[in-house]
């Protein structure tokens, strides 16, 4: 017999196949040349746009829109990616409604803004669908980078420094180039392969290598980068996870929401996923709504966010709360975990009510117990196995002007280094910038 | 990227879009931020005799039409030329040149019809560095009244004697820009070529009301209770220009002579037609009123892309349009379309069947479940429900191939024949 959101324990197939590939294919469908005409019509082609000053990549918004306007999305595409080479992967993840689009003239004055994510969409999927490669290397320098990390930071990087003419070799521990790109964002934002379509299509740029399955720590130390590099780019995330620090957190059905989240991107057919009946997702951020939205999308009957603060205190924007609640997943705030309980087969795992006071959060005492097959952790990933001798700040590495770390040749952006919001639209920024600063290093040592 | 570097009469700019002489070029301040932006060159406002300068009105110069969601279509203006004294033009234009030597800076012209005037200005404006004139024998308001712009402009032997004094007493390359209120463009534009112009710019506004307060009953922009006509400009315009230079371009008389295109170029679009029906670069000032100066880098990186598909030269494209700018008489009336509707693309408005069962020749029909399709056999292809259907290609125009029947007509679609030689035409020749 068939598997259904009722059935007991962890199990594969609680909706049919069809249904699970149809929840896990584009959130957004990409907009056809009508509707993308339509939508750039609204944009007023604003001076000094607040689009542009709020999106990290400054990407000259009123521009690209006015070329999808005028019918060349190609050069709307090239306005796009010269300030931001993950545009493709940007305009599909960016939280566009508390950047770009949450200042946009129209929000303010009438609660709908252009569409620019979705146009930014229209105008790079138009450019790659034609596997053109717009940029093209400088005059070789003969100057070497090394790279750690192929995620957005790594590869922004890359891109930015081969196009100055370096050379550049990145390092990468996992099996597959993209970082969070490929093994975090949710499925449904990132569809058809997408994260390693547009790694290819970057690494046309030529003067790239990438050497997945090395890490920097097992495979390759700094101090062999240093000696056999003329500068050193870290982009390495923040592959740890935080702890719950709760007994019973050993448990075998207690993961980190990241793990799950990776396994379902690699999974191939998504029907084949064990999801549990109950599963309890503890954070407030992006990963605990994918986390959750993608166990529902699976079949799992009941879904709750556990939040230890007030809603307001959640990072995980309106928009994405809405999405989770809409996808029938329950949130619930100001609950911190105490401990996971083995009841049977499941588990239960208990919750004690909090205030944000004055004096911060206190628990209220009282306590209750939610049933879960599955506990996914979501409570804050950290830096793990950086170099040593990197000064650190808050627990990332510190970092100075465009990426400089305390050690002079290594540079650090995105996730990994402190500073900034941790977005994939954040991590291409900083690793372009820094890109630039090495260049201007590298040539100043002519 | 292709190469958008112009030259037009000897005067090279790193593109073919000039800001056209208006208030984005009254000024220094106001022209170094338009080279900073991109633009190829510049006509500076047009500077009068030297004396008091002329006066503005300091109420509202501009009245405008708008489209859906408020976009500007059409801009009036009742501004004159240039209010700032000479002395302080030719001082900014000298600065200005100096500091964008691969800019064109051209400058215009507008002082009153005698032949003193003329030679006393040039003079005076000699050593500028500017790369040329321009004449203005354009504005339509205010400066026709003392006899100048337009007044100038509206008769040919007043074009071609100043035109002839210009060219007399300096060396600068001579832009004459001409109006369109007049019946015909075709004798101003060969009266500067009499006279000796190098090339000939247009259209400069045309004249025009944009609307009345209906409280106040005047025609807008309102002084005081009263309005005047101004100048029309900017993308409502543009067919009456697209034409008007079409028409100079292929005219036996004068042909060949260059044409700067101006009125409402607005995209790369609208300048890669003008230039493909002549012109051999385009001015722009509405849409920079409109949008600001960045608008030319779409302009650039459009046309940049557009060339490099078709694999052309910038040259290349000058003129393109113009073997195939024919009269009525000359069109292929054995050339049969009909519409068809995509019904992918179709919205189900019904737009087009209100237009054509109301207005023309009831040739769509609709169905109960509001699928409209076009019958054949009453279809006469004028185009109408093309235009007014929301969605762009939804509804296009299918050629019949040769050999068919029109359902409509029941006549087999044969070769090339026109007009002149039709048999419902009294004065047709028999076809050989
Ligand atoms: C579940 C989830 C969902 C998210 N959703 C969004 C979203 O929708 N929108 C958004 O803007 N942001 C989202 N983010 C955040 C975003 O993914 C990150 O901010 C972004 O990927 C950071 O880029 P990065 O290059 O700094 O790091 P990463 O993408 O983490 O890439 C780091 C790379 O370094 C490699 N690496 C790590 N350690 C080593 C080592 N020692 N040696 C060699 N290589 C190493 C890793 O394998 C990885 O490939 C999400 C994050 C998560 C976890
Ligand atoms: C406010 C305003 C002032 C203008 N002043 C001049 C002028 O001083 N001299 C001139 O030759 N043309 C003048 N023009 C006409 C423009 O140069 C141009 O020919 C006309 O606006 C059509 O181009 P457009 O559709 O791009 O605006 C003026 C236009 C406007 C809107
Ligand atoms: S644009 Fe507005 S603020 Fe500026 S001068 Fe004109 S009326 Fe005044």
């Amino acid at each position: 017999m068939s598997n259904s959101p009722l059935t007991p324990g962890v199990v594969p197939g609680r909706l049919p196949a069809e249904a699970i590939a149809g929840n896990f294919s584009d959130h957004e469908a990409p907009l056809d040349a009508h509707e993308a005409r339509v939508a750039a019509d609204r944009c007023y082609f604003c001076h000094d746009a607040p689009c542009m000053t709020a999106c990290p990549t400054s990407i000259d918004i009123p521009l690209f829109i006015r070329q999808i306007a005028t019918g060349t999305p190609d050069a709307a595409a090239r306005t796009i990616l010269s300030q931001n080479i993950l545009g493709g992967m940007c305009a599909r993840v960016c939280p566009t409604e508390t950047l770009c689009e949450e200042v946009c003239v129209r929000e303010v004055a009438e609660g709908k803004p252009v569409e620019i994510g979705r146009l930014q969409r229209f105008a790079t999927d138009t450019l790659m669908a034609k596997g053109v490669h717009p940029f093209a290397r400088a005059a070789a320098t003969g100057r070497k980078v090394a790279v750690v990390g192929a995620g957005p930071a790594g590869l922004a990087a890359a891109h930015r420094l081969a196009m100055k003419g370096h050379d550049v070799v990145i390092f990468d521990a996992r099996p597959k180039a993209g970082g969070l790109n490929e093994y975090g964002i949710a499925q449904y934002k990132s569809t058809n392969d997408f994260a390693q379509a547009e790694v290819e299509w970057l690494l046309k740029i030529g003067g790239i290598t990438v050497r997945t399955g090395v890490a920097l720590g097992k495979g390759v130390t700094l101090a062999e980068l240093q000696k056999d590099f003329d500068a050193v780019f870290l982009g390495m995330g923040l592959a740890g996870v935080n702890a719950l620090r709760a007994p019973g957190e050993e448990l075998s059905g207690v993961r980190p929401a990241v793990d799950f989240i990776a396994e379902l991107r690699q999974a191939k057919d998504k029907s084949v996923l064990p999801i549990g009946r109950d599963v309890v997702v503890i954070g407030g951020g992006m990963t605990a709504v994918d986390a959750a939205v993608q166990s529902k999308l699976l079949g799992a009957q009941n879904v709750t966010i556990v939040y230890r603060r007030g809603q307001e205190k959640m990072s995980a924007s309106g928009y994405e709360q809405e999405h989770a609640t809409s996808a029938g997943v329950r949130i619930i705030t100001n609950a911190a975990p105490v401990a996971v309980h083995q009841a049977g087969a499941a588990m239960e795992v208990e919750f004690a009510y909090t205030v944000d006071g004055p004096d911060g959060m206190t628990s209220t005492g009282e306590t209750f117990r939610l049933r879960a097959d599955q506990v996914f952790k979501a409570i804050g990933q950290t830096l793990s196995g950086a170099p040593e001798g990197l000064a650190l700040a808050g627990g990332k590495i510190a970092v100075t002007g465009a990426g400089r770390t305390s050690v002079p040749g290594v540079w650090a952006g995105g996730d990994c280094a402190a500073g900034g919001e941790d977005l994939t639209v954040t991590a291409v920024a900083e690793g372009r910038d820094a890109a630039e600063d090495i260049h201007a290093a590298l040539m100043a040592k002519q | 990227m292709a190469d958008l570097t112009s030259n037009f009469i000897g005067i090279k700019s790193p593109n073919p879009f000039w800001l056209a002489s208006a208030p984005p070029t009254d000024k220094e301040y106001n022209v170094r931020r338009a080279f900073d932006a991109g633009w190829g060159g510049v006509v500076w406002k047009t500077l009068g005799s030297e004396g008091p300068p002329i006066v503005n009105v300091s109420g509202p110069r501009y009245g405008a039409i708008w489209g859906a969601d408020r976009r500007l279509l059409g801009l009036n203006n009742i501004e004159l030329i240039t209010d700032r004294p000479l002395s302080v033009n030719l001082e900014e234009i000298r600065r200005v040149k100096k500091d964008y030597p691969d800019r064109a800076l051209v400058i215009s012209l507008m002082v009153p019809c005698d032949e003193e005037s003329w030679k006393d200005i040039l003079m005076r404006i000699e050593d500028t560095g500017a790369d040329g004139v321009e004449l203005n024998f354009g504005c339509p308001h205010g400066m026709a009244e003392r006899g100048m712009g337009s007044a100038v402009g509206q008769v040919p032997e007043y074009i071609e004697m100043v035109t002839a004094w210009v060219k007399h007493y300096s060396k600068m390359p001579c832009i004459v820009k001409l109006t369109p209120n007049v019946t015909s463009i075709l004798p101003p534009a060969m009266a500067a070529k009499r006279g000796g112009a190098d090339a000939v710019s247009l259209i400069n506004t045309i004249k025009s009301v944009t609307n009345v307060d209906l409280d106040s009953f005047s025609p807008f922009p309102m002084i005081d209770g009263k309005g005047s006509h101004g100048g029309y400009c900017g993308p409502a315009v543009k067919p009456i220009a697209l034409n008007m230079v079409g028409e100079i371009a292929r005219h036996a008389e004068t042909r060949g002579l260059p044409i700067s295109g101006i009125g409402g170029v607005t995209t790369w679009r609208d300048a890669a037609e003008f230039l493909a029906m002549g012109a051999g670069n385009v001015q722009v000032c509405t849409a920079a009123m409109t949008y600001g100066f960045k608008i030319v880098q779409e302009m650039i990186s459009g046309l940049s892309q557009y060339l490099d598909e078709k694999g052309m030269r910038l040259y290349q494209l000058v003129g393109r349009a113009v073997p195939n700018f024919v009269e009525w008489q000359d069109l292929n009336l054995n050339y049969v379309t009909k519409a068809q509707i995509d019904q992918d693309a179709c919205i189900k408005c019904g737009r087009c069947y209100a237009a054509c069962e109301d207005t023309s020749h009831q040739a769509i029909a609709m169905s109960p479940e509001r699928i409209f399709t076009v019958k054949d056999d009453e279809c006469v292809a004028c185009n109408l429900c093309v235009n007014v259907c929301p969605v762009e290609n939804c509804i296009t125009m299918v050629e019949m191939p040769k050999g068919a029947t029109d359902p409509r007509t029941g006549r087999v679609v044969s070769d090339y024949a026109n007009w002149t030689t039709h048999p419902n035409n009294p004065s047709a020749q028999a076809a050989e």
